[in-house]
């Protein structure tokens, strides 16, 4: 398995979705990682068709895309999932997903902004990522470019102020959102439940738009080079079953693409719910993400 | 004439084996190269870089001449302490040194109160002022260093002779210390503005925001998110160009100092006294309280977590720690194979290609070997090896130049003698060059050491889950909410780094006398 750093952590899913496969396959999960669902990408198109890998997890929708272009992908079987607006890929099958949202500390801040607009009105600070390197960051600039359409630089003018600084990536701007250098950091909208069930602590909230949230995907797919396409197919199926969805809710911190028969634990039903969910069509995105990241990085350069 | 040809033919083997390793990385991504056209944001982000470098540099090395000079001339209680804890940021991990800044000059840090406090506004820690500051934090201790030693090493007779020709203040600058500070403060400024130029992690997290792009920004950009060799490689070639023109240009203005031998004994002098004495512990005081206070802040947020272990966390400290140590053994081979030669007259090439590192990108030269190494073995059971020769390459250009001043010195002073006495090879290296040498080569190995236990760019291109090591673990951690454990990895990861540091220093030299 080729995945991202943190899936593989302690805390992570991957030791559970590990064991659990392993329990079933008599095989034995290997996991390979690099940096985050970007740098995965990268990493596949460096290896090419000599990857040893089977079965790619953890791209998002806004890089499937240049991920099918690269042909390294074989067609996959789709089953049901609850994504909302349902998803329907012909390579790849969703593992989990979740809105992206401004979370901030609810002792500190009484009324977050209710959009986008407000926030950029506000006097508020907040830490974002670079869209350049990042995928929280790349899905704040499509979530402004659906919204605000050709108004966005505009947006990004009046938001400048706002911004505290830009990370590299989303662990930078938690980090340092939980350290108090902000009042508002972009994350998810489930980010909230970790702090709830792992630390008993509701002191984080995430702040419900009006314009309606971006949506992120997580997904999987299976390489055409695999040498073993029956036991990669077999994992796809596997990654929907209740055992390894279980696991993601409470390690990746994610909605899962399947509920499992248990349902979702009791400090989920407490999260924002978005009344509107956006995303942009996968053929689009590649287009529209040159023009945001340029629209993005004049108005921030200034 | 023997051992000159002898030392002098070591060195194309050394710096052949540095340009095998560049060539490796630079050469597949060349060729996938098609020349394009620098985009506007592109020299943009080549301006900023060039500038925040060149502050970096400069702000460094005003403030580390008056902290050396303090430190060199005065004597105190716990100063060899004082030294050694002086010379910890330059080997603290990147990031943790960010999160100290961050506690310490953040916006709800103590030194934003106390300015708010007093009705001043807080120091803007995100932008220009932010990464110069970070950059001077990391590279005081080294510039600092530098200077130190080479106050050192002048000759003790010449500061006597000073005094009993009653030389003014300003004459026994002119005399003694301005030759000295002409031929290292080159050496220092060109080391840090070298650094700053592939400067990433600082100017992206402290930056705040596409302002404060860097070139070596551009590269991570454009292979790890648009897989877009070109661009990485245009840039990989423009950062080199620039390191390149750095080094040559400073290396015409280089001035070797040349105070004659005295008797290689070291003699504390009277210090000036007066207000000089309130000055000299104002500078120390202050600029030690600068570089210590930032360390305390992430040995605060490390320990409450610190007993807390991940799992494997002692076969993946064990790793780190071995790559460390080899790593400091490769790398102080070739320092001192090449400085030797360039010592005994070889040409300027040697130090060419003992600086080149400095100004390549190690992510494109990482991707690079990847894209070269693919062909013909799987990536991760080279992943170690690999980390240990990166390593070794990127510590290599501070390595050599500290050694290199060493070397001349002996060279110009001991080389007519040796000749005379018919010293051979071993028997030069084993009376000559190493009882004079050992000090900075117990420094080097510990800043090699130290520096490659911070880094995780090769690893992160190459490795598995088999060749974790700790900054991955680190990152593993953050990008699972472990924000607090990461904390106390980072600490860790911190300890191990001074500990190995600190270590081979004292097996250099018992005195932190420089």
């Amino acid at each position: 398995m080729l995945t991202y750093d943190s899936f593989t952590a302690e805390w992570g899913p991957g030791p559970a979705i590990e064991a659990g496969f392993e329990a079933q396959c008599n095989c034995d999960v290997q996991f390979q990682t690099a940096g985050d669902g970007a740098a995965l990408l990268a990493r596949l198109q460096l290896e090419g068709a000599s990857s040893a890998a089977d079965v790619v997890l953890g791209l998002d929708t806004n890089l499937t895309e240049a991920a099918k272009n690269t042909g390294l992908f074989s067609p996959v079987t789709q089953g049901e999932n609850n994504v909302p607006n349902g998803y329907f890929d012909t390579h790849f099958v969703p593992f989990d997903w979740g809105w992206f949202a401004f979370v901030y500390d609810n002792t500190k801040l009484a009324n977050p902004p209710t959009s986008l607009a407000e926030l950029a009105a506000s006097d508020l600070k907040i830490l974002i990522q670079d869209p350049r390197s990042s995928t929280p960051g790349l899905g704040l600039v499509l979530w402004a470019k659906a919204v605000m359409g050709n108004d966005a630089p505009m947006f990004w003018a009046e938001l400048a102020d706002n911004i505290v600084t830009v990370t590299p990536g989303w662990s930078e701007a938690y980090g340092m959102f939980l350290e108090g250098q902000a009042d508002m950091v972009l994350s998810y909208t489930t980010s909230p439940a970790y702090h709830l069930i792992a630390e008993g602590d509701a002191t984080k909230s995430a702040a419900p738009f009006t314009d309606g949230h971006y949506l992120q995907i997580e997904v999987a797919g299976q390489l055409a080079n695999s040498d073993q396409p029956d036991l990669a197919a077999k994992f796809l199926d596997y990654l929907h079953s209740d055992v390894a969805q279980t696991a993601l809710i409470t390690s990746n911190w994610m909605y899962p693409a399947k509920n499992p028969a248990a349902g979702l634990p009791e400090e989920f039903k407490t999260l924002v719910q978005p009344d509107k969910t956006l995303t942009l069509p996968p053929d689009q995105i590649e287009a529209v993400r040159k023009v945001a990241i340029e629209e993005w990085q004049t108005a921030l350069s200034r | 004439m023997a051992n000159r040809a002898i030392a002098v033919a070591a060195a194309p083997v050394a710096a052949a084996l540095v340009l095998l390793l560049m060539a490796a990385g630079l050469v597949p991504l060349l060729a996938r190269t098609s020349w394009g056209a620098v985009s506007p944001a592109d020299w943009a982000a080549l301006r900023f870089t060039i500038l925040q470098a060149a502050l970096s540099a400069t702000c460094t090395c005003l403030l580390a001449i008056p902290l050396a000079r303090a430190l060199h001339r005065r004597c105190f209680w716990g100063r060899g302490a004082l030294i050694k804890m002086l010379s910890a940021p330059f080997v603290l991990p990147t990031l943790a040194a960010i999160m100290g800044l961050l506690a310490l000059f953040g916006s709800n840090g103590p030194v934003s109160s106390l300015l708010v406090a007093v009705g001043l506004s807080p120091i803007p820690i995100f932008g220009l002022g932010g990464v110069v500051l970070a950059h001077v934090f990391l590279n005081l201790p080294l510039a600092t260093r530098m200077l130190l030693q080479s106050w050192a090493a002048i000759p003790t007779e010449r500061f006597r002779l000073a005094q009993s020709l009653s030389l003014t203040p300003l004459a026994h600058f002119r005399h003694l210390e301005w030759p000295m500070l002409r031929a290292i403060l080159p050496s220092a400024f060109a080391a840090i503005f070298l650094i700053c130029l592939t400067s990433f992690a600082v100017a992206l997290i402290l930056g705040g925001g596409p302002r404060a792009s860097t070139v070596e920004l551009g590269i991570y950009q454009s292979l790890r998110f648009e897989f877009n060799l070109e661009r990485a490689a245009r840039l990989a070639l423009i950062q080199v160009v620039m390191g390149f023109a750095a080094v040559l240009l400073l290396a015409t203005i280089w001035r070797a100092p040349n105070f004659g031998v005295g008797l290689d004994r070291p003699l504390r002098m009277a210090a000036p006294k007066g207000f000089m004495r309130i000055w000299d512990a104002a500078v120390i005081g202050l600029l030690s309280a600068f570089l210590i206070l930032p360390m305390l802040a992430v040995l605060a947020k490390g320990l409450p977590m610190i007993a807390h272990f991940p799992n494997d966390f002692a076969v993946i400290a064990l790793r780190s720690v071995a790559i460390s140590i080899s790593a400091a053994v490769l790398s102080v081979t070739l320092a001192l194979t090449l400085a030797r030669a360039r010592a005994k007259g070889a040409g300027i090439w040697v130090e060419i290609a003992a600086m080149l590192p400095l100004g390549t990108s190690s992510l494109a030269l990482g991707t690079g070997v990847f894209l070269a190494l693919l062909q013909v073995v799987t990536p991760q059971t080279v992943a170690l090896p690999l980390a240990v020769i990166f390593n070794a390459a990127f510590s290599l250009p501070f390595v050599f130049r500290i050694l290199l001043p060493a070397c001349r010195e002996i060279e110009a002073n001991f080389s007519r003698l040796s000749a005379q006495l018919g010293l051979s090879p071993w028997a030069e290296v084993r009376v000559l060059f190493f009882p004079r040498l050992r000090k900075p080569i117990g420094f080097c190995a510990g800043l090699a050491a130290a520096m490659a236990m911070g880094d995780f760019g090769v690893i992160a291109l190459f490795g598995g889950q088999d060749q974790t090591i700790l900054p991955i673990l680190i990152a593993r951690l953050m990008g699972s909410y472990q924000m607090q454990a990461a904390a106390a990895v980072t600490l860790w990861l911190v300890l191990f780094a001074f500990a190995l540091f600190w270590t081979f220093d004292a097996l250099g030299g018992r005195d932190a006398d420089a």
